[in-house]
């Protein structure tokens, strides 16, 4: 598929599912089964409007999702605790799949899901998002159920204010436009046609997420997308625009760490696909720089990203599910 | 109607013979509440993330109208004031009970709405006044549904715009002049707080005096005068004016600005005041007098001083032994709430001048009035909803009724 089609095809706004009461029509027609997976790592502001929100309005009022659990890594705060007074199921990553350890990163908790939630479908919201509404559910899934062939729905957030021309820039945050972009640019030139390639938010089909390792930590989202078009095609990939999101801002610095965790997995990923050539043993440290009593110091930060593996090839996932191997 | 399918499995007899009756059934009421708490949740977190502030009520009162849409409601519609109301069918059309939450808030709209939900409490700008009683209405349809109440009057659920500051209840007052609807009676409902009953309005204007100076005399004036100065004068004479103790009368000085930094000469001031009396003659009377101060203490300074009366109510409301009062007390009672009673100059004054029986309710506890912080506590809002269908099956089943 030329990417320009790709574009006009595979991208869609929210708006054009408004109609939820015939989503679920469809999707009751499909015998589909969807499950909301909320990742927590101390989220108290936020958590309790979004399960609220999602369980009034795409549970109680529209029957759409089956399930919505929140898959915690342990959080200090009030998180659990406000998650299962407004009646969402609460796991702790540490004790899904305990035989297999406990991995520290979002990533984990993503995979953790995959064994611990029963849907056809699981749709990844996080939870830090502050003007939540149920599109952002809706919005995502909606793809999956109306079109076969797309696998994967990716979300991004554009909501144009004000401009006069027609033409505008737009795009991803800092590490896509100025890591993430370049590097599809180089080595996946189809996945530049994703223009949030980093969003937390996202739906999948069981079949796929069950097929892709999961980087435990910064990686996840780069790796997912590389893996489906590898194995399914850019036609399995859609994004859908949920206009804006609101979310606490990012320092640079920890946006230096995330950088490094997605450029490890990246190059992981091109070297295994024979992309690029042989790599040499990576570091797995990343320094900064801190000025204490006018003497400049570096502070180096270990980021490994660790891969859990393809949840197909767990033996008690294929026995929970009823899969042969 | 079609609003939540989720029923909770019990059916209420809205044919209720005696007040004890209504009464036994608010433990029920309560647990139906509770059952319909994420709705009603969602529902306030929705209305009050969407900025209303007086006069720009109309996305929030749009939201609202959607909600009652989507609940099948009869007669969903706007007016010229921008008020939002819907109409769910009772058995005797010709009677009509009004549920009334205002729809403004004191936020402006550059305020980050932005609601965080707790285990036990909902913290953000509005949310007790009145994004709560906002909410209440929105869920309403599904509360009766979910009880299985069917009311014999028609029941009119009012979001009334422009109630606040120099909104003036304009919207309610639009309303007021303009539907046909023969009304039994009113509740007006606030989010905070749980307990209050308001049956009596209280007479009050609020003022804003500003003073102004010449700006070209200026350097020339320096030390000489100033519109701060004039206004000092203005407010030293305001409070010589005798306040009576009955009928019970204050002068709220509630806020003065004026001029620009450390040395300038100021040459503009404001004071914004108000007069709240239980007698409309003393009301008149002290809005006489500041009017001779204001003329007085212009001509002396040579300034522009004018007065100007932002909003204004008349005194009035139903007697302690109505029996629209009674029955809300022996509801409160039953429900361990002291009923804290005091006049108000809120949507319940523009009824009670129409002589409608009319009370205000509060809906839950709330903290930080007005601050970006305000804060409402989940679990009295049970007992809030309780009390209002309560009141509602009240005067539904013409126990309300009577000479004052």
């Amino acid at each position: 598929m030329e990417l320009n089609d790709w574009i006009k095809n595979n991208t869609i706004h929210h708006s054009q599912f408004w109609d939820i009461k015939k989503l679920v029509e469809e999707k009751e027609k499909q015998g589909l089964k969807i499950s909301l997976c909320l990742p927590t790592l101390n989220e108290e502001k936020t958590i309790g409007k979004e399960i609220v929100m999602f369980k009034s309005e795409l549970m109680d009022r529209y029957p759409l999702l089956d399930e919505i659990a929140v898959i915690d890594s342990g959080s200090t705060d009030n998180t659990r605790e406000i998650a299962a007074t407004f009646g969402a199921d609460v796991h702790l990553s540490a004790e899904i799949l305990p035989q297999y350890g406990e991995k520290k990163g979002k990533g984990e908790n993503l995979w953790k899901a995959v064994y611990e939630l029963t849907g056809d479908i699981i749709v990844y919201v996080d939870a830090d998002i502050k003007n939540i509404h149920p599109r952002f559910a809706y919005g995502l899934v909606a793809p999956l159920i109306y079109r076969p062939e797309v696998h994967y729905v990716k979300a991004f957030y554009d909501r144009p204010l004000a401009f006069s021309q027609g033409v505008r820039p737009s795009g991803g945050g800092r590490v896509t436009e100025i890591l993430v972009r370049p590097l599809f640019s180089l080595f996946f030139p189809d996945l530049t046609g994703l223009i949030q390639p980093l969003s937390g938010e996202y739906a999948v089909r069981r079949e796929v997420l069950d097929q892709i390792p999961f980087p435990i930590g910064y990686g996840v989202e780069t790796s997912h997308l590389i893996d489906v078009y590898e194995k399914w095609g850019m036609k399995a990939i859609a994004q859908v625009d949920l206009d804006q999101r609101v979310h606490r801002n990012q320092e640079t610095r920890d946006l230096g760490k995330m950088a490094f965790g997605i450029l490890r997995a990246f190059l992981f990923r091109a070297e295994a696909l024979g992309v690029i050539g042989d790599l040499p043993e990576l570091n797995t440290l990343l320094r900064q720089f801190q000025v204490n009593d006018e003497s400049f110091e570096q502070i180096a930060y270990e980021i490994v990203e660790e891969e859990r593996p393809p949840m197909i090839d767990i033996p008690e996932y294929r026995e929970k599910f009823g899969i042969e191997k | 109607m079609s609003c939540i399918g989720t029923n909770l499995g019990f059916s209420m007899d809205t044919q209720l013979k005696t007040i004890a009756e209504i009464l036994a059934l608010l433990p029920k009421m309560k647990e139906g509440a509770a059952g319909i708490q994420e709705t009603l949740i969602a529902n306030l977190i929705m209305l009050s993330e969407i900025p209303a502030p007086t006069f720009e009520e109309e996305a929030r009162v749009k939201l609202l109208l959607q909600r009652m849409t989507e609940c099948g409601l009869q007669n969903v519609s706007t007016d010229e004031a921008g008020n939002g109301v819907g109409i769910i069918q009772g058995k005797d059309p010709s009677r009509n009970i009004l549920l009334v939450a205002h729809a403004d808030s004191v936020h402006s709209e550059k305020t980050d709405h932005t609601i965080s939900v707790r285990t036990d409490k909902i913290i953000g700008p509005g949310v007790a006044d009145n994004s709560l009683g906002m909410a209440a209405l929105a869920t309403l349809p599904s509360l009766l549904e979910t009880l299985g109440i069917q009311l014999n009057a028609n029941l009119v659920l009012l979001a009334s715009t422009k109630g606040l500051g120099r909104g003036n209840l304009d919207g309610l007052r639009f309303f007021m002049d303009n539907n046909r609807l023969p009304i039994d009676a009113g509740i007006c409902i606030e989010g905070a707080q749980l307990g209050r009953l308001s049956y009596t309005a209280e007479g009050m204007f609020r003022g804003l005096i500003t003073c102004k100076l010449p700006e070209e005399l200026e350097w020339q004036r320096v030390g000489e005068s100033s519109a701060i100065i004039a206004l000092n004068d203005v407010i030293n004479r305001m409070l010589e004016i005798p306040v009576p103790r009955r009928p019970k009368t204050s002068i709220v000085l509630g806020a003065v600005r004026g001029g620009k930094s450390y040395n300038v000469m100021a040459t503009q001031s404001s004071l914004r005041f108000e007069v709240k009396s239980e007698g409309s003659e003393i009301v008149r009377e002290i809005r006489g007098r500041i009017d001779d101060i204001v003329a007085d203490i212009a001509s002396k300074y040579n300034a522009k001083i004018e007065f100007e009366v932002v909003s204004i109510r008349e005194p009035g409301g139903i007697d302690v032994g109505h029996p629209l009062v009674k029955c809300c007390r022996q509801i409160m009672e039953k429900l361990d709430l002291k009923p804290r009673i005091f006049p108000s100059i809120s949507e319940v004054s523009e009824l009670i001048s129409r002589n409608l029986p009319a009370v205000t309710l509060g809906l839950t506890e709330a903290s930080n009035l007005h601050d970006l912080n305000e804060t409402i506590r989940i679990q009295p809002i049970y007992k809030g909803l309780a009390q209002l269908l309560a009141v509602l099956l009240a005067i539904d089943g013409e126990f309300c009724h009577g000479t004052e």
